[in-house]
């Protein structure tokens, strides 16, 4: 079915990179080579190959290659595709909302919290709602932090608090209050159907409530949140994987220094 | 089995001491309390089940109508007992005329305690009775498949819809899966009561009910016959409703339940006087029931770093064990728990892990120990999390581990789909029957890393039961020794649900489970 080790296929696409028109690179500029797998409700079979073949070519790969099949059940049947995308898209006219500043070691934002702002700020942060996950909001707070990276708890300049999990939005805003926060960290790390999404905007409609909204920093974060997300809900920045303790340390020194914000007093 | 760690036997058995002594001076705070859960579940033994006009179910309208009037010191039993005299009703049917505001359970004039005892006793054994069917009946069942050899595979269903889990379960069962766990709903373990009937929403998990359960046991029965296999059943017996959970498990014949002594105080915020006491009911129960309980210290591993804090597993292993031996489970139904959780990057990672898992299966020899994937290092690499798997079943075939929780390589990015899950089977396979017997070939070489690090453990974990043995359990949990995570004494969930049992207390089924230790 395969094409053996050493691929004959014709390659009389234009190989020069072009930013403009920009497609998957299996081993040659241009061949949009993929690799998708998945599974089809279908027993296996010469119809199943044939049913994976069709969907894939619908997804604008042509030259579909199931590589791989087999049954995981009577009714369903597990595929490995590889194919070519014939969709381009225009790299150079791409621009992402990110959060934009270089990250500073937990010295530097210590230094820059005692130079700028002249005092330690309150973080309090929860994972909040129904969520019971607190490995977000443990990698970004505790003392140890996560990956090598220190947690805010170890900041000199961070009075840190980790309310831990399952903490309700009506809680977290009382917490806020009495701890006279200055940053409100909150972590979604399981959801399904989208839970996460009502739960801060619910947040964010009781703090405006409270009257406190433009006094904080509302941050978020969890797998499944972008910056772009958070600043769609109302947020002022939004974590997702791969960003660790001293981005967020850095956002928020910089960040409360610029507006000026007064915390909650 | 010959140890390959030359573990130091002594500081085994002065660490067990410990721990003995810990359990026992915890178990005397529990026999003096009873809780609003250990009655709802008194009432659910008894036969009340179902619902309210509002939904509520009836073991917490009975277990509410009995605390309103301040009458819960004494058990639920008394009262239902008192209440049969009177009506000549079963327990069902006054739960619904309590429901209805017919009955208030405390204003009935009492009866003679001793006839109380009599009427409850014969329901009680009618129920402990069909507990004792389902125990045999599983054992006939692995006597005609004959029971699997080596290790488990475990694998969990986590849709929201129960009969959606039937499909992926069976669909599990027929890729060589041995255990189901129906992994529950988010935020099912706050929940003060436990709902009712068939459920088709859910976050994360589906609804421990005992519908539910019914459900998922008779399709993996099913799919038993159809594979000449016997397939575990699994759900969750932690959170407030930990003894009901353990009763409705025991009803419809689950297999395996997780129960841990500490894991909701510290991961659920739960109040931990009520952890305690919910504990040892919801055990005593599963031990009767030949129900394996799983214990959670994999979970420490998620907060706190697997290398530093290893020997928090080992003493918690030991306190576990000594809580369930008190509750009359047999080491052969103690899954205790650990987990793969060390830092990928870790140079002779590996090593520790090996160390870790061989050091359990020698000081727990047979336990059936419950081994956890790799979780906290997962990434969304597919690839990646693929061979951390593939060293996490290395593990496990080399040292005997016996519930094999499979690593997903999608972990880190959603709930299992089919296919993750049998890939995750075919990675298994492939690797305990290739390397089946690798462990019996292999010594590890004296005093070296191995041995050295299997011994460090042991004698910190005893260190840390000696200290705890010192300020007693309750102290222990306040200053954060396990997980890095501190819990109040009077904080937590579930507190208001504690109360201190009157020298006329009565629970017929801790005498009927476990003989009249108490």
């Amino acid at each position: 079915m395969s094409g053996g080790l050493y691929s004959t296929e014709r390659k009389d696409y234009d190989k020069t990179l072009d930013l403009t028109k920009v497609k998957p690179y299996g081993d040659t500029m241009n061949d949009g080579k993929v690799q998708l797998s998945f599974t089809l409700p279908v027993p296996n079979g010469e119809r199943a190959v044939e049913a994976a073949k069709q969907l894939v070519k619908k997804m604008g790969i042509i030259d579909p290659q199931v590589v791989y099949n087999a049954a995981l059940d009577k009714e369903f049947t597990f595929f490995v595709v590889y194919g070519s995308v014939v969709h381009t898209v225009d790299y150079t006219a791409i621009h992402v909302e990110t959060v934009d500043v270089q990250t500073m070691s937990m010295e530097e934002t210590n230094q820059f919290i005692k130079e700028h702002i002249g005092r330690k700020l309150v973080v309090v942060g929860a994972s909040t709602g129904t969520d019971a996950h607190t490995v977000g909001i443990d990698a970004i707070m505790n003392m140890k932090g996560y990956a090598g990276h220190y947690g805010l708890e170890r900041y000199e300049m961070f009075e840190a608090y980790n309310l831990g999990s399952q903490v309700p939005n009506e809680e977290f805003v009382k917490k806020a209050i009495e701890l006279k926060a200055d940053v409100l960290l909150v972590s979604q790390t399981v959801t399904q159907k989208d839970i996460h999404i009502q739960n801060l905007t619910h947040l964010v409609e009781l703090l405006e409530a409270e009257g406190i909204r433009d006094k904080i920093l509302l941050i978020c974060g969890g797998p499944r949140i972008t910056h772009e997300l958070a600043k769609e809900l109302g947020y002022d920045a939004g974590f997702g994987p791969g960003k660790f303790a001293d981005d967020v340390a850095t956002f928020i020194a910089t960040e409360f220094a610029q507006r000026k914000l007064p915390g909650i007093k | 089995m010959k140890s390959k760690l030359n573990l130091n036997w002594e500081i085994v058995e002065k660490a067990r001491e410990c721990a003995r002594n810990i359990a026992n001076d915890t178990q005397k705070f529990i026999d003096k309390h009873t809780t609003v859960a250990v009655e709802r579940t008194v009432c659910r033994l008894l036969g009340i089940d179902g619902v309210d006009e509002f939904g509520v179910p009836l073991p917490n309208v009975v277990v509410d109508n009995i605390k309103k009037g301040n009458g819960l010191s004494v058990g639920a039993a008394i009262y239902i007992g008192n209440a049969m005299l009177h009506t000549k009703l079963t327990p069902q049917e006054i739960a619904e005329r309590v429901a209805k505001g017919e009955i208030d359970l405390t204003k009935l004039p009492m009866h003679d305690l001793f006839d109380i005892k009599l009427e409850v006793m014969k329901v009680a054994k009618q129920t402990v009775e069909r507990i004792r069917k389902n125990r045999e009946t599983r054992e006939e069942l692995l006597r005609k498949y004959g029971d699997k050899q080596g290790p488990l595979l475990y694998v969990i269903v986590a849709t929201g819809n129960i009969y959606e889990d039937i499909v992926q379960a069976k669909a599990a069962a027929r890729q060589g899966a041995d255990v189901i766990a129906v992994i529950r709903t988010t935020g099912q373990s706050l929940l003060d009561y436990v709902p009712y009937g068939a459920t088709t929403e859910g976050f994360g998990g589906t609804y421990a009910t005992q519908e539910n359960f019914r459900l998922m046991r008779k399709a993996l029965d099913e799919v038993s016959e159809e594979l000449g296999r016997y397939i575990r059943l699994t759900n969750y017996c932690s959170g407030l409703c930990m003894p009901e959970i353990a009763a409705m498990g025991a009803l419809e014949r689950l297999d395996v339940m997780l129960n841990d002594a500490l894991y909701g105080i510290l991961f659920r915020d739960i109040n931990m006087k009520r952890t305690l006491v919910d504990q040892f009911f919801s055990r005593v129960i599963n031990g009767f029931a030949g129900v394996i309980i799983n214990t959670g210290e994999d979970n420490y591993l998620t907060t706190a770093d697997a290398v530093e804090e290893a020997h928090t597993v080992l003493a918690s292993q030991f306190i576990n064990e000594q809580f369930a031996l008190l509750a009359g489970i047999p080491e052969e139904q103690m899954g205790l728990g650990h987990a793969f959780e060390m830092n990928p990057d870790l140079k002779n990672g590996f090593l520790l892990e090996l160390a870790q898992a061989q050091m359990a299966r020698e000081i727990f020899p047979k336990a059936p120990l419950k081994y956890m994937p790799p979780t906290k290092f997962m990434t969304g690499n597919i690839f990646k999390g693929h061979i951390q798997d593939a060293l996490f079943n290395m593990v496990t075939i080399m040292t005997g581990q016996r519930i094999h929780l499979l690593g997903m390589l999608t972990e880190a990015i959603h709930t299992p789909f089919m296919q993750d899950r049998a890939l995750s089977i075919e990675n298994a396979r492939y690797i305990f029957n290739n390397m089946e017997s690798f462990g019996d070939e292999i010594e590890f070489k004296k005093d070296g890393i191995i041995q050295r690090r299997a011994n460090e453990v042991l004698n910190k974990a005893y260190e840390l039961l000696k200290e705890i043995e010192r300020e007693g359990l309750f102290r222990t949990l306040e200053q954060g020794k396990f997980a890095n995570i501190k819990r109040p004494i009077n904080g937590g969930k579930g507190l208001e649900g504690v109360v201190e049992k009157d020298e006329k207390y009565y629970n017929p089924f801790i005498e009927l489970m476990l003989g009249g230790r108490i």
